[in-house]
């Protein structure tokens, strides 16, 4: 019986760090609902042999040798970053929020 | 903050039994990190060694160290373990800067090695059998500091700055099987595990594995049930235990923890803790989160490694001799006891005795440098064994120099002073410090005529049969010969003089 429940969507949301209000959570509820629901059709049909898809490519043991290449910048690396400090990112408050 | 209250370990163990897990997280020693191209040295300018896969930029592909592989796949051997004929990576994903991609490449179900075993020695000889669970591939994190707290902890910072030239670096975890049975020995097992393992990365040559640089960390699970029971307690998870004394205390100050708060009606709570080197203490963490809230699923991006049975065998075949095997070995070839073994190999010396026999010392006297000179500058110094500034090929030379009786004990020990401070090779310091023993049985016979001359009253005592007395007639010799003599032969032609026996 597949399915997923409101607090199961506002856990989620939680652990995505979303922001989601109460009439959101019933609205994301209801369509998670529904593609799960469409989604489980599948392992209907699908039998024990059938093992489950992650890659839709037949590829195995793609490897790089260890090969050193060159590496971007610093200043480049950064260059994206919304703060910056002493060459490093900068990040808000890591504790706090809990 | 609260004052943790503990019972003693003895009264600890009186009612319950101790069940470890231990995560061992190995930093490989690839010249690139898991899934770019980037440099994995030490030392280099912050963020100087990253680039949009490591960075987690739309778009980037990873694309898997053959090192790396290769390294997991030997870990795996060596510990016993079946190799996976197909497994993936995984994400793990949560958020946290010291990961710019918000989640984790990691293996999850299909670990590339799992159900293995190894075999630690304990102090006194006994051998106890670790279950291995897993042993899998993953990424290391950037380095995070805290800035405007107390002492760069994260409680009360203000900010944090991020250098991410460790994100991406291959790591190895590999995880035990619950440990049941040590009981009262649980720390000395969990530290002795720690150690093994740490020498069989480095005979792999996987890693130098080295727990003061953070290239081999611990985390340390332990529960307790009572006495007689069956079913595991909670457990806490004490994190980043780096050092061997430090796996052990914390597994001893979590035994008294736990038993104090079992015992006073309390419950475990499942968390992870922090371990403190100053007094061995543990704090409380965060609550552990639950496996499934990190959203595990296969990696897209990374196709299944599926290494051949024809590899795994070949790799087989590359495995060094295990280094408890080697261990003892060496010690039965060189007639000594469990104890002395531990000894040279808590030194750093198992390697250089090695090598120095190789250069033609004999085996008791290649451990007695080593052991006894060696290692006293070396702890004076601070400094590890292997740094320093002598070979193993200058040390078996001094102990030849010593067997075919050109040096003596005192004078060779002036001899690697002298190698020790660049003077150049035994025999350059020989040369250039004059150190030779004298030989001369002309002077030698002169000195010791001159000693009994002087000591007429010992000398006496000697013809009298007190044969002990000439003790200080050798004295006198090394005296006016500055040490440059022989002490036995010295000897000799003492009681030859007196007309004593020796």
């Amino acid at each position: 019986m597949p399915g997923i429940t409101r607090e199961e969507v506002a856990h989620l949301a939680r652990l995505a760090r979303l922001e989601l209000k109460g009439e959101e959570l019933d609205h994301f509820a209801t369509q998670l609902d529904d593609i799960i629901g469409a989604v489980a059709r599948v392992s209907e049909v699908a039998d024990q042999d059938v093992p489950p898809t992650s890659h839709p490519l037949p590829l195995t043991n793609v490897m790089r040798p260890d090969t050193v290449r060159p590496s971007l910048t610093p200043e480049a690396a950064l260059s994206g970053a919304p703060a910056q400090e002493q060459q490093r990112f900068k990040v808000p408050q890591i504790l706090g929020e809990e | 903050m609260t004052v943790t209250e503990l019972v003693s370990y003895e009264d600890a163990l009186a009612s319950y039994d101790p069940v470890m897990g231990l995560e061992v997280h190995v930093e490989l020693g690839t010249k690139t990190k898991m899934f770019c191209g980037c440099s994995t040295e030490l030392g280099a300018d912050p963020n100087s060694q990253t680039c949009p896969t490591c960075l987690g930029m739309p778009g980037a592909l990873p694309v898997v160290n053959a090192v790396g592989v290769e390294s997991a796949i030997k870990i795996g051997l060596a510990l016993n373990c079946e190799i996976a004929e197909w497994c993936r990576f995984a994400r793990k994903n949560y958020f946290y800067p010291d990961m710019p991609k918000n989640f984790q490449t990691s293996q999850y179900d299909e670990p590339i090695a799992f159900n293995g075993y190894l075999d630690v020695q304990l102090e006194d000889g006994e051998v106890f059998r670790v279950e291995i669970e897993r042993a899998h591939m993953e990424e290391d994190t950037g380095k995070s500091t805290h800035v405007g707290g107390a002492t760069g902890r994260i409680h009360g910072a203000s900010h944090s700055l991020l250098d991410y030239n460790r994100a991406g670096i291959p790591l190895i975890e590999i995880v035990t099987k619950p440990i049941e049975g040590a009981g009262e020995r649980a720390p000395e097992v969990a530290k002795a595990y720690v150690a093994e393992l740490r020498e069989l990365i480095k005979a792999l040559g996987v890693s130098e594995a080295r727990m003061e640089m953070g290239q081999m960390r611990c985390d340390v699970n332990l529960s307790l049930r009572p006495n007689g029971t069956e079913k595991f307690g909670t457990r806490s998870e004490t994190k980043n235990v780096n050092s061997l004394r430090s796996v052990e205390r914390a597994v001893r100050y979590e035994v008294m923890r736990h038993a104090a708060v079992l015992s006073s009606g309390g419950t475990i709570v499942q968390e992870t803790r922090h371990f403190h080197e100053e007094d061995g203490s543990t704090t409380a963490g965060r609550i552990k989160e639950e496996a499934e809230d990190y959203r595990y699923f296969p990696e897209p991006d990374l196709v299944p490694v599926a290494p051949s049975r024809e590899w795994v065998e070949e790799l087989r075949g590359t495995l060094p001799e295990l280094p408890r095997v080697r261990r003892n070995r060496l010690r039965e070839e060189w007639g000594i006891s469990e104890h002395d073994m531990q000894s040279i190999l808590n030194a750093g010396a198992v390697d250089l005795i090695v090598a120095t026999v190789e250069a033609g010392a004999d085996s008791a006297a290649a451990r007695k440098w080593w052991m006894g000179e060696l290692a006293r500058r070396a702890n004076e110094g601070g400094t590890e064994l292997a740094a320093m500034p002598i070979t193993p090929a200058q040390v078996a030379r001094v102990a030849a120099l010593v067997a075919d009786g050109s040096l003596n004990d005192k004078l060779a020990r002036q001899v690697i002073e002298g190698v020790l401070a660049g003077e150049g090779d035994p025999d350059a310091v020989v040369e250039k410090r004059g150190l030779k023993v004298v030989s001369d049985e002309g002077a030698l016979g002169a000195a010791v005529d001159e000693a009994i001359a002087a000591n007429a009253a010992i000398a006496d005592k000697i013809r009298g049969g007190k044969v002990a007395a000439a003790g200080a007639l050798v004295g006198a010799v090394m005296k006016t010969t500055r040490g440059q003599a022989d002490a036995a032969r010295v000897r000799e032609l003492i009681l030859q003089k007196l007309g004593v026996e020796g």
